[in-house]
């Protein structure tokens, strides 16, 4: 589904990201774990393709075709969707709008998402504003509801949101992710393969306990230094944290 | 005393004519022609008189169309009102003085009709009343004296629209609009602007709202014009008097927009909140906004937002002023372009650069504006997406 290799991504000059390898098959849902500023938004960025980060070695390749200088909205097109941790305020577009350009000329219920993310409320406000932590997740997630990507690119989701709502997120992400496996009308022993895929940022892990991975991957100072189980990590970063953590895969 | 904060601009008076040919009275608004039919369909006319309370149509100084289909309304051209009610003198150039500048002078001089609006007490009209004042002839310079009443507890809702012919030369505009807004009367003014590209405007209005009583104030230019400048005041008087000052501008080549609104809150719990937003795309706009607190317990706030597309000037002039402990009183202001943040966020979700643009525009220009007909509105929105073409 998504293959990056050797990738070297400057900001303002600055080298961010040294030399990323990373593969994710259709189907699976990686964790991507560093500590602040390490690049983990700055990588999704880049595969979305947005300014100010500058490849400037290596390929992003989506579903065989090299993407890395297609612009953002072809990106979006072809299947990639993203759930940003900090969205712009946009004044006068209303959720339901945003909700609907998602969709991308398919016909959406918005109302019915909404009422799935217990989001109803929100969809004649402005875009984001005055949006709590977990009313963004939520409103993120409405839109890649509408959007149906096949690779979900999930940028702490579950940072600001209350307990409660986390159950909400972690059903919808997977949702999202299971999305077109099942047929009911056939039994469940028509249960298809996996096609949706995800690349989950976090640090704090937290996630983990609502949604599954199959793998886990470490970035470190803009290297991706390790690659297995992500509980597997999770469990090692929590008992050494990241320093002792990437001296293993050294 | 309508006070002249700003500099009336260059326009020479001799340059225009100030006589013109009387037009035709029509009975009924389908009569009118076509070609001027559907300029005031652009400024929010509805021709049909649907949902309308009443409808007053001016052409050049001819006033060519007046009914009102409401008991409690009144709706008329000025003279005929002074005619009817003596005690209009009490009204007639006494919140602005005809010394204020030369464009009121001029009014005062050669006065071209205008209209009378007034809302019996407690009348509450069921639909908004229209009007329209139009220029047709070239190089016409119409002075229009309007006068609008909202007598105790009753609820009024203008809609104005101001147009030309299409393939105007030259013209000026001035409107000496003053309003009263008694006890615990509403008055909802929504003003939409479709002049030429070199017309010259120059409204000059001033309110005064007694105890519990209301106004809203929606003023909407989205067409090229010439210069406009205008500067309505507002004098909020009773205890808890409010006044909701909205405008959307926009301003293309040419374009010289100087728009502003005074507030003076003079009473205790008196409330006023003035919203701009206003988009340059090669031409000039002025944004000002002038709060004034007299006493204490009052509250206002000042929001101008300009966003420059291409080239052009845009300028917030945001102005508060206290005068006593215990006013409470804020703004905000900020003029720049469209955050790439935005765009990009948009383009993520599948539009293209452009139609990510158009929709931050779109978005940015969308003040809701209260008690809007839908159709009005609609016809706004669209209004709107056509300005882009001019933007871009």
């Amino acid at each position: 589904m998504l293959q990056i290799e050797e990738l070297k991504v400057e900001i303002g000059g600055k080298e961010i990201l040294q030399n990323v390898n990373m593969e994710i098959p259709k189907g699976e849902t990686h964790i991507l774990f560093g500590p602040n500023g390490s690049g983990k938004t700055s990588l999704m960025m880049t595969i979305m393709g947005f300014s100010g980060y500058n490849v400037t070695h290596g390929k992003i390749t989506f579903k065989g075709e090299d993407i890395t200088y297609m612009p953002i909205h072809e990106r979006a097109q072809l299947g990639i969707g993203v759930s940003f941790q900090r969205p712009p305020t946009i004044n006068g577009l209303k959720t339901k709008n945003i909700v609907e350009i998602c969709g991308m000329n398919r016909s959406v219920d918005v109302n019915e998402l909404a009422k799935q993310l217990d989001f109803s409320d929100f969809l004649d406000r402005d875009v984001n504003h005055n949006f709590s932590g977990g009313e963004i997740k939520r409103s993120e997630l409405l839109q890649l509801m509408a959007q149906e990507p096949d690779l979900l690119l999930l940028d702490e989701p579950e940072s600001g949101v209350d307990l409660e709502s986390i159950v909400l997120i972690g059903d919808t992400i997977n949702s999202l992710l299971h999305k077109g496996i099942k047929f009911p009308r056939r039994g469940l022993s028509h249960i298809a393969a996996r096609t949706k895929s995800a690349l989950v940022i976090t640090h704090t892990g937290h996630i983990l306990d609502y949604i599954t991975a199959d793998k886990g991957q470490v970035l470190y100072e803009g290297i991706v230094r390790c690659s297995r189980n992500a509980r597997e990590i999770l469990k090692w970063i929590r008992e050494y944290g990241y320093e002792e953590c990437v001296l293993c895969s050294n | 005393m309508f006070e002249l904060d700003n500099k009336p601009g260059d326009v020479n008076l001799e340059d225009y004519e100030t006589d013109a040919e009387n037009h035709n009275y029509a009975e009924e608004l389908s009569e009118i022609e076509a070609a001027d039919a559907e300029q005031f369909l652009n400024v929010g006319v509805d021709i049909q008189e649907i949902r309308r309370s009443g409808t007053f149509i001016q052409k050049d100084s001819s006033v060519v169309h007046c009914k009102t289909c409401q008991d409690g309304i009144e709706m008329m051209g000025i003279s005929q009102a002074m005619e009817q009610h003596g005690w209009l003198e009490n009204y007639i150039w006494k919140n602005v003085s005809p010394d204020a500048d030369k464009f009121t002078s001029r009014t005062k001089e050669k006065p071209h009709e205008g209209y009378f609006i007034r809302s019996l007490p407690g009348m509450k009209a069921s639909h908004p009343v229209q009007s329209c004042l139009y220029i047709a002839k070239n190089k016409f310079s119409q002075h229009v004296h309007n006068v609008v009443i909202a007598e105790e507890g009753s609820e009024l809702h203008i809609i104005t629209g101001c147009a030309t012919a299409p393939h105007l030369d030259s013209g000026l505009h001035v409107g000496v609009s003053e309003f009263y807004v008694k006890k615990g009367a509403k008055l909802m003014f929504t003003m939409i602007h479709d002049w030429g590209e070199n017309v010259n405007v120059r409204p000059r209005t001033v309110t005064r709202v007694e105890e519990g009583g209301v106004i809203v104030s929606n003023y909407i230019s989205l067409r090229p014009v010439g210069s406009l400048q205008m500067y309505p005041t507002t004098y909020l008087e009773g205890e808890g008097a409010v006044a909701r000052f909205n405008s959307v501008l926009v301003a293309g080549k040419g374009s010289h927009l100087d728009v502003g609104s005074k507030i003076v809150l003079g009473a205790p719990g008196t409330r006023a909140e003035i919203i701009s937003r206003g988009i340059t795309s090669g031409g000039t706009i002025i944004a000002r906004g002038n709060l004034i607190g007299k006493v204490a317990g009052i509250k206002a706030h000042l929001e101008c937002k300009g966003l420059i597309l291409n080239d052009g000037l845009m300028r917030a002039i945001p102005e508060l002023s206290g005068y006593v402990p215990g006013v409470e009183m804020s703004h905000e202001a900020a003029v720049g372009k469209i955050d790439q943040r935005e765009i990009e966020y948009l383009m993520a979700r599948g539009l293209d650069e452009d139609e990510a643009v158009s929709t931050i525009v779109r978005g940015f220009l969308n003040v809701d504006i209260e008690g809007l007909p839908a159709n009005l509105k609609e016809k706004l929105d669209k209004a709107i997406s056509e300005s882009q073409k001019d933007m871009m």
